[in-house]
C-alpha cells in the first residue's frame, strides 16, 4: 500500500506547520487533533494546495515535493482525490458530469474505476441527471467523494468530510464513506477533530498538536495510550476488532467474540462470522479485584493493568489501560477508586464493561 | 425630412462598437483574470492604468493618442510602413476606443472572476485541471453574467463616445464619422430635427440594452 512521508516546514500569518511524519497504511490513517493543529495545513501540502518553505514529500516511493532540489509537483499531476468539508461542487455541470471531471482528465489506462462503480457505491444512480445545486448537504458530499474516486487517486485526502452535515446527513455519509473504502481498497487520509467517527474507519492514527505530529500508530494502540492527550478526553474510547458469533433473539443481544472473550451487545442487523469493530468508552469501563457475583453487567473481561496515569487536567480522574489477551482497553475510573484497589502495572484485574457498540 | 436623413453615421458607430466590444473581450479576459489572480506586486501600478481613461477628458487621451499614433508619432510611423494609417482613420477609431472602454470591461470581468471560488479552483487542480483548463472549465461558466455585462458596457461606451474620436478620427463621411459627431455636426448646423432623430434613437437604444443588461443580471442574481 502507498508509504507517505516527508516533511514540511509551512508558515502561514502566525500558524507554522513544522512537521516529519511517516504513514505506511495501509488502508485509513486518520489524522486528528484539535482545531488548529495544522491538519487542514498538512493536508493542502499532501495535496500540492500550499507550498511549503521547506521539505520533501514522497508518496508510494514517488517524489512529489523536495524544496532543496526545487521539485513540486503541480496539483493537477499529483495522483489525488480530495474533498473537503464543503463540498465544491460545479454549479454549472450536473452530478454526471461533475462526477466525470476528475475522470476525463486521466489517462484512460489509469482509469482503475468506472463511472457505474462509483455511482453504485455511493448510491447516486438516481441523482445523474441532477443539478448540483438541488441536492442536499450530503448528496453532495457523496458526489464529491464520487468525484474524488473518479481520479483512480493513490491517495484519497479526506478533510472533515462529514463535519458540516446534520446528524442524518453525517450518518449517510459515514456509512457510504466507510463501504467504497473497503470496496475501493482506496489509500486515504481522513483528517477529523472528532476522534470517534475518525476510529471508526481508521486503521492508523496520527495525532497532531501545536503544528506537529505528536503520536502516530495503530488506531488501537494510540487512542488507549494513556500518555496522550485524547485518553483524557470525555469520549475517550478502545477498538476491538471482532466477529459475530451468534444472536439472542429472545432477549435481543448480538454476541460478538473479542480479544479472545464474548462480548454481549444490543441486537445488531450482522450475520453470524462478519467481522465488526466495536468501541466501548473509557468512562463506561469499572474495575474490580475479583470476580463480580451477582451484577447487572453482561460483559466482564478478565484483564491486567498495563498502564495507569492521574488524568492531567482533572486530578480526581485515573486513567487505565488494561490488557485484554493482548489487546488495549482504556478505563477511567476515580483517583479514590485505584488507590483503594491498589492498582499498579500488572494488577489483575476484571473490567466490567457497561456497553458495548458497533463502531458504525 | 427623415427621408434624407443619413444613417451612415448609425451603421459606422455601430460596426465600430461591435468591433471594439469583441477586441476588448479578448484583450481584457487575461487581464482581468490576471488582476483577480491577485498575486504580482506590480498588480496596483496596471490597475491605475486601466482606470485612468474614467477620469481622464476624453481630449487628454485622444491628444495623446494623436501623438503617438500620428504619422510623426512612434508607433505611426511603424504602421505606416505597412502603409496603414492610424489616425483619421477606422482603425485609428479601433484603438482610441478600445483603450477608451478597456475599464467598463476589465472591471465587470474582475468583479466576476473574484467571486469564482477558490476552492472550486484548487477543487479542479486536484481533479486533474491546469491552469489554462480551469479557467475554460470552471472559471468561465461561473463568470458569464460579467462577461454579458462587459461586453454590454463596451458596446454602450464606444457608442456613446465623442472627444477620442473627434480628437483622432476627425470627421470623415463614411470612415470616423461616427453617430455621436454626426450629431454634433447637425446642431452646428442648426439642423434640429436630424440631431433629435439621432440623439433620441440613441437615448433609446442605450436604455434598452442597459435595461436588458440589469434585468438578466437581477436573474442571473436570483437563480445563484
Amino acid at each position: 500500500m502507498t508509504r507517505l512521508n516527508g516533511r514540511f516546514t509551512l508558515r502561514r500569518g502566525g500558524f507554522l506547520l513544522d512537521t516529519a511524519f511517516d504513514s505506511a497504511g495501509p488502508g485509513v490513517t486518520a489524522l486528528c487533533g484539535p482545531s488548529g493543529a495544522g491538519k487542514t495545513s498538512l493536508l493542502r501540502c499532501l495535496a500540492g494546495l500550499e507550498m511549503p518553505e521547506a521539505g520533501t514529500l514522497s508518496v508510494g516511493g514517488e517524489v512529489w515535493f523536495d524544496a532543496e532540489r526545487g521539485v513540486s509537483v503541480p496539483p493537477q499531476r499529483r495522483s489525488i482525490g480530495y474533498v473537503t468539508q464543503e463540498p465544491s461542487l460545479f454549479a454549472h455541470l450536473s452530478v454526471e458530469d461533475n462526477l466525470l471531471y476528475g475522470y476525463k482528465r486521466l489517462a484512460p489506462s489509469a482509469r482503475k474505476t468506472t463511472l457505474e462503480d462509483v455511482v453504485d457505491g455511493l448510491g447516486l444512480k438516481s441523482l445523474l441527471p441532477r443539478r448540483v445545486t438541488n441536492l442536499s448537504g450530503g448528496e453532495r458530499q457523496r458526489v464529491a467523494i464520487g468525484r474524488a474516486l473518479l481520479r483512480s487517486p493513490q491517495v484519497l485526502l479526506l478533510d472533515e468530510p462529514v463535519s458540516a452535515l446534520d446528524v442524518a446527513g453525517r450518518a449517510d455519509v459515514l456509512r457510504y464513506l466507510r463501504l467504497v473504502l473497503e470496496r475501493f481498497a482506496v489509500r486515504s487520509v481522513y483528517v477529523s477533530h472528532d476522534l470517534r467517527e475518525a476510529a471508526r474507519l481508521a486503521n492508523e492514527m496520527l495525532w497532531m498538536e501545536g503544528g506537529k505530529v505528536v503520536a502516530q500508530g495503530n488506531a488501537r494502540d494510540v487512542l488507549t495510550d494513556v500518555h496522550l492527550p485524547f485518553a483524557e478526553l470525555d469520549e475517550a474510547e478502545s477498538l476491538l476488532d471482532g466477529v459475530i458469533e451468534g444472536h439472542d433473539e429472545q432477549m435481543g443481544l448480538t454476541r460478538i467474540r473479542c480479544a479472545n472473550q464474548a462480548l454481549w451487545l444490543t441486537q445488531v442487523e450482522a450475520p453470524v462470522g462478519s467481522s465488526h469493530r466495536v468501541q466501548i468508552a473509557a468512562r463506561d469501563v469499572s474495575l474490580a479485584l475479583s470476580a463480580p457475583g451477582a451484577v447487572s453487567i453482561l460483559n466482564v473481561l478478565e484483564a491486567k493493568v498495563s498502564d495507569l496515569v492521574v488524568a492531567p487536567r482533572q486530578p480526581a480522574q485515573m486513567i487505565v489501560r488494561l490488557d485484554v489477551a493482548g489487546h488495549p482497553l482504556l478505563a477511567r475510573i476515580t483517583r479514590k477508586s485505584a488507590l483503594a484497589l491498589q492498582l499498579q502495572t500488572g494488577t489483575p484485574v476484571w473490567a466490567l464493561v457497561k456497553s458495548v457498540a458497533l463502531a458504525e | 425630412m427623415n427621408a434624407a436623413l443619413d444613417l451612415t453615421p448609425l451603421a459606422l458607430s455601430l460596426r465600430l462598437a461591435a468591433v471594439t466590444a469583441v477586441i476588448l473581450l479578448i484583450l481584457g479576459t487575461p487581464l482581468a483574470w490576471w488582476l483577480a489572480q491577485g498575486r504580482s506586486r506590480v498588480r496596483f501600478l496596471v490597475e491605475a492604468l486601466v482606470v485612468l481613461p474614467v477620469v481622464l477628458p476624453p481630449t487628454v487621451l485622444g491628444f495623446y493618442l494623436l501623438q503617438l499614433l500620428g504619422a510623426n508619432g512612434p508607433l505611426g510611423r511603424l504602421w505606416s510602413l505597412l502603409d496603414v494609417r492610424l489616425v483619421f482613420s477606422f482603425t485609428g477609431l479601433v484603438i482610441g476606443s478600445v483603450i477608451f472602454s478597456l475599464p467598463f470591461v476589465v472591471y465587470p470581468l474582475k468583479g466576476v472572476f473574484e467571486k469564482v471560488p477558490r476552492a472550486q479552483l484548487e477543487a479542479a487542480a486536484t481533479l486533474g485541471a491546469g491552469p489554462l483548463d480551469r479557467f475554460f472549465s470552471v472559471a468561465v461558466p461561473a463568470s458569464l453574467s460579467g462577461f454579458l455585462a462587459a461586453g454590454v458596457l463596451a458596446f454602450a461606451h464606444t457608442l456613446g463616445e465623442f472627444g477620442v474620436v473627434l480628437m483622432l478620427g476627425g470627421n470623415i463621411p463614411g470612415e470616423t464619422q461616427v453617430l455621436s459627431i454626426a450629431i454634433y455636426n447637425h446642431v452646428e448646423q442648426l439642423q434640429y430635427p436630424a440631431a433629435h432623430a439621432l440623439s433620441a434613437g440613441l437615448v433609446a437604444f442605450s436604455f434598452v440594452v442597459l435595461a436588458v443588461l440589469h434585468f438578466t443580471h437581477s436573474r442571473t442574481k436570483a437563480a445563484t
